[in-house]
């Protein structure tokens, strides 16, 4: 289950060394450590404080050895290896000194191995025999930690045991240098140094972010998942992807039969390399929660109870509504939205049934409601809809511009990279309407926080652009070589314009002028600079302008091409860079191809063998206006949840009302599935075989460790699904699948089952050209050939504060929660945060009388809702802040049906409001809990529930 | 509180390493560091709450309640325990228990020659003191306050 560990990290360097480790001749990079290189060399040399995913610490003085030529004992993980040196790890003196040195930390550790949850995954455990020890000659009896301090059970995940703690520090370390939160410390000094969490207070009351990094480099039972405790060793381990975000991490879910007893982060993941966070390492438990809807349901109205049929009956229901539908309102009156949240092969096949068996190109997925201006703006500047680098580049990176991203909640894994390469010394610039973590992270403080009005991303870009252009700062020899040359001067003539200076723009942003500046040069001069941005910079009515604002900079800087640079959006969910390469989208085949290509058509219409439409079809918010227009009927939603997760839920739930059959694929009853005609079960990430595409164009494995609880696996509904349609489509594996997707998507041609296994993962893209993928993109030129300048005039949003709405309302995710909280409000997370709250500055709380907990309603000009208030400098006056993760919070409701004016993805980060203090909850609110109450009773006939 | 920290915090902005010399002010400011000094540290330093806590609980000096009436160090350093400074502090702790004096042990007064040895309210050196000679010391204590 272990893998083997290293002692000390990997080193770089650009000469090697070697020397000789007990007679072994080794080769290693200067710079290693000599344990290192003795594992190399097959060599185990004790260890208690020294873990490979940790800096050398050398305070255990286990690791001791003999070197020729040196004075005493050095500790082996603290003494880079040197040319030529002869190293002894095994002597008799040394082997004295290390058993005397482990009968010291026996003396005070409790000697009840056979009961410890530990027992056979513990390193004191296992190096105690490792260095023979045989007694304690010291007894048991004098001062001890046994029963000085009480078991912290706080977590909801893992415990803190004082007394099984050998202060080794490496959690303290962990905490410190892999999740960068410093939420623990050694207190005290001597015998009385104890790990502490915070000011000595429990790990939930403390700034612990419950990432697991701690219980990870634990070595004994100190620090253990409660579900080990709970459910003993584990028989075998899986590697795979984890199913929230879009970091992609590889775990490894350890298992017992069919049972997971924990998913650890897996060391050799790319995308994590060994860390998680709280979601993916511990909020797993929904995959077998009592919600979940294990079979299939049908109804003929909403209003009429569910009815458990089987999968047969299910298909061919929804199969003959769906023909009905056609029948009666034209083959284009039908259409899906493929999740992002499936795996590739999934998501390809749901495209394959809307072109091939509804017959039309009524395809959309969510990433029309996160990153569809991303597809959009790098593919029209770069030629690529995606990000450009690896996450490891950052390791190179001099300066990063963090812009409309929060990656230390969003993207957790992510954001620890970030605040380890800025306690290296990078300098960070923040551009965001809030405070957020990472502008004064511990020993990572911005260097520039940018706190714009929320709507004026464009402006903002615009007026760095300014600066980068009119100082002189531009890499002329990058742009002259790599870009279109009258774009160029078209762009640098508009970002010279009077009107697009810092000055000009300090009444739109009201940011400083001077601050402005000082980034933009910082951006431009400070070395290599990355750009990372998310959803801040997408959901805005400018989204698409802001994403292009983005890829202008870092060609103008020539920061493109290479590691430590780039430009790198990081995507929401965890396969929604997969769901948009599988051509989730109405306008494109797999791997970016528009359907009025002939050439392409061509080929999916033989492969496939049927006739395919050349025009594009609807996307989801064309899809709901056709449904209230009355010329869209039905759905086949696969594991998205548009009634919560798009703007204007009003406007949605009314759509999804109008239409006659919605067919929901879903693990849960999901607010879209009380519109619903149609139940299918969804299998988790737990149940079924498949491959997900994370935000560095990364593709890793998702492997099936127990059977899918509802008998069939996302890709095999589908499958039924399309026979019923009378399109029958032929897998047995979706390693089939992907043989598919690699022999029709030019990009994906290199990509296997195979090639996954022999390398974790592969980054398209990978073909003949580039047989072990790409981790780099638009290395030696532009992948669409030239880069592109485009100008980029700020058009402010309709959406602004006027009397009736004086603020600004803009929205965001939490570190626990995930997107609608599906998965993550059936965990554990819920003691974190557990429910949506409406963060306001003290000074606009002030003016309305609202206190910190009191009740609000905020309303827009698209509806209204309550929320309890928050009150906090984070925001900025003017501006208020919630998140969307819980349904009755009906954030959306809110949300106006504003738009990207390329992509039509909404501007959920702007909504203009007005706020009240009230006592109860919204009429909206009201009759949503009404509506619950009424979906869940129709429930009630089915069993088990 | 807060007005204090910030003119220590002031004082302290340009210095790298600023912790314990901030530490050292807000003691001798306050008497002792207060819990709630220990964010608005963390923060001013780009800290974390739980580093200045370690830092803070590492040394004996630094005191985390506010001390009392008086403040008596017994000397527990090598030569004053050969002197018989531990049975002094035993004696110490139980003649003032109750008492609202704080009664701490310290490593080393300078005084090696002539243990045991006590300090009060870091001004007074008393050298050679026996349990009689504490217990004089600490009546007289009484009468000052």
């Amino acid at each position: 289950m272990n893998e083997l560990d290293y002692g000390t990290p990997a080193v770089e360097s650009d000469h090697e060394v070697t020397l000789h480790i007990d007679g072994i001749s080794v080769t290693v990079p200067a710079g290693t450590s000599v344990m290192r290189a003795a594992v190399k060399a097959g060599v185990m040399i004790p260890k208690l404080c020294a873990t490979d995913s940790l800096q050398p610490f050398g305070s255990c003085r286990l690791c001791l050895v003999e070197i020729e030529g040196r004075r005493g004992y050095p500790s082996s993980c603290t003494t880079p290896a040197a040319a030529g040196m002869t190293v002894r790890t095994q002597t008799p003196k040394l082997a004295e000194l290390r058993r005397n040195v482990m009968e010291l930390y026996i003396s005070d550790h409790p000697l009840d191995c056979l009961t410890c949850a530990a027992s056979g995954d513990c390193e004191l455990q296992s190096t105690a025999a490792q260095v023979g020890l045989r007694e304690v000659r010291y007894g048991m009896a004098g001062a001890n930690h046994f029963t000085a301090a009480k078991k912290d059970v706080s977590n909801p995940y893992f415990i803190h045991n004082p007394a099984k703690c050998i202060v080794c520090n490496r959690c303290v370390r962990a905490c410190e240098e892999q999740q960068g939160t410093f939420a623990l410390t050694i207190s005290g000094r001597g015998f009385a140094s104890r790990v502490t969490a915070g000011q000595g207070e429990s790990f939930m009351d403390s700034d612990c972010v419950s990432c697991g990094a701690c219980v990870n480099a634990c070595p004994t039972a100190a620090l253990i998942e409660k579900s080990a405790v709970r459910l003993g060793s584990t028989e075998k381990s899986v590697v795979t992807t984890c199913a929230y975000c879009g970091v992609g991490c590889g775990f490894k879910a350890e298992m017992k039969g069919t049972q997971v007893v924990r998913m650890t982060p897996w060391k050799d993941g790319k995308a994590n390399e060994g860390h998680a966070c709280v979601k993916g390492r511990f909020a797993w438990g929904y995959a077998t929660h009592k919600d979940r809807i294990t079979k299939p349901m049908i109804r003929a109205k909403t209003s009429d109870p569910w009815r458990e049929v089987s999968w047969d009956e299910a298909f061919e229901y929804a199969a003959s509504e769906f023909r009905r539908v056609q029948e009666k309102y034209g083959k284009n009156s039908v259409g899906a939205l493929v999740s992002s949240r499936c795996t590739n092969e999934e998501d390809f096949l749901v495209q394959k049934l809307v072109r091939a068996a509804f017959g039309n190109n009524n395809v959309d997925t969510c990433a029309r409601v996160c990153h569809a201006p991303t597809g959009y703006g790098l593919g029209q500047t770069l030629g690529t809809s995606a990000g450009t680098q690896t996450f490891k580049s950052v390791e190179k990176s001099d300066v990063i511009l963090l812009i409309g991203s929060n990656p230390s909640e969003g993207h957790p894994v992510v954001g620890s990279r970030l605040k380890r390469r800025v306690r290296e010394g990078a300098k960070l610039i923040v551009i965001d309407p809030r405070a957020i973590d990472m502008v004064t992270a511990p020993h990572a403080r911005a260097t520039y926080h940018l706190k714009l009005r929320p709507g004026t991303n464009v402006a903002m870009l615009s007026a760095l652009a300014h600066v980068i252009v009119t100082e002189g700062l531009v890499n002329e020899q990058f742009v002259a070589e790599r870009c279109e040359t009258q774009a160029y001067a078209d762009w640098r003539e508009f970002a010279a314009r009077p009107a697009n200076s810092p000055e000009a723009m300090e009444g739109v942003t009201g940011v400083p002028a001077a601050d402005v500046r000082a980034a933009a040069r910082l951006y431009a001069t400070g070395g290599n600079a990355a750009i990372f941005y998310g959803l801040g910079v997408t959901e805005h009515s400018q989204g698409s302008t802001a994403v292009i604002a983005i890829a202008n900079l870092a060609m103008a800087t020539g920061n493109v091409g290479r590691e430590g640079v780039g430009v790198n959006p990081l995507r929401g969910q965890n396969n929604v860079q997969g769901s948009c390469d599988m051509g989730g989208f109405p306008d494109i085949y797999p791997g970016y191809r528009h359907v009025s290509d002939n050439a392409t058509r061509e080929l999916f219409e033989k492969a496939w063998s049927v006739n395919l439409q050349a025009e594009p079809g609807l996307r989801i918010p064309n899809m709901l206006e056709a449904a209230l227009d009355g010329s869209f009927k039905g759905l086949y939603c696969q594991g998205e949840d548009p009634a919560q997760s798009d703007p204007n839920t009003q406007h949605v739930q009314a759509a999804l009302a109008a239409m006659e059959c919605v067919v929901v694929q879903d693990l849960f009853l999901n607010e879209t599935a009380k519109f619903a005609h149609v139940f299918l079960p969804g299998a988790s990430f737990l149940e079924k075989d498949g491959t997900f595409t994370n935000g560095e164009r990364r593709i890793s494995r998702v492997r099936k460790v127990m059977p899918p609880l509802a008998g069939k696996a996302d890709w095999e509904v589908t499958l039924g699904l399309a026979a019923a349609l009378g399109y029958p489509m032929h897998y047995d594996h979706p390693s089939q699948i992907m043989d598919e997707i690699a022999r029709l998507t030019p990009t994906f041609a290199g990509v296997s089952y195979d090639k996954l296994e022999k390398m974790g993962s592969v980054q398209w893209p990978c073909n003949d050209k580039k047989p072990q993928g790409t981790p780099l993109m638009h290395v030696e030129g532009f992948v669409r050939g030239k880069g592109r300048f485009f100008n980029t005039q700020y058009v402010p949003t309709d959406e602004k504060v006027m009397p009736r709405f004086p603020l600004l309302l803009t929205t965001g995710r939490i570190l626990s929660q995930y997107n609608v909280g599906a998965q993550t409000r059936r965990t554990e997370n819920v003691q974190f945060y557990g429910e949506d709250v409406l963060e306001i500055h003290p000074h606009d709380a002030e003016e309305r009388g609202i206190k910190q907990g009191d009740w609000v309603g905020i309303q827009s000009r698209a509806g209204d809702t309550v929320l309890r208030a928050t009150v906090t400098e984070r925001v900025q006056p003017g501006v208020v802040y919630t998140t969307f993760h819980f349904p009755e919070s009906g954030a959306n409701v809110i949300t106006t049906d504003n738009s990207d004016w390329a992509t039509n993805c909404p501007e959920y980060k702007v909504t203009a409001v007005q706020l009240v203090k009230v006592d109860q909850p919204s009429a909206w609110q009201k009759r949503n809990a009404r509506e619950d109450e009424k979906q869940k009773k129709l429930l009630a006939g089915v069993a088990g529930k | 509180m807060n007005a204090i920290l910030n003119t220590i915090f002031a004082k302290h902005r340009q210095q790298p390493g600023a912790l314990l010399p901030i530490l050292h002010d807000i003691q001798h400011e306050l008497g002792y560091v207060p819990e709630e000094a220990v964010p608005l540290i963390a923060r001013e330093l780009n800290l974390s709450r739980a580093e200045v806590h370690g830092v803070i609980t590492f040394y004996q000096h630094f005191r985390q309640t506010p001390p009392g009436k008086h403040l008596v160090r017994v000397c527990c350093a090598e030569a004053c325990q050969a002197n018989g400074s531990e049975a002094l502090a035993a004696h110490a702790a139980k003649r003032l228990q109750g008492e609202d004096e704080t009664l701490e042990p310290v490593y080393c007064l300078g005084l090696c020659s002539m243990g045991p040895a006590i300090q009060i309210d870091e001004t007074e050196l008393h050298a050679r003191v026996t349990p009689q000679k504490f217990d004089a010391l600490m009546h007289k204590l009484g009468e000052k306050a």
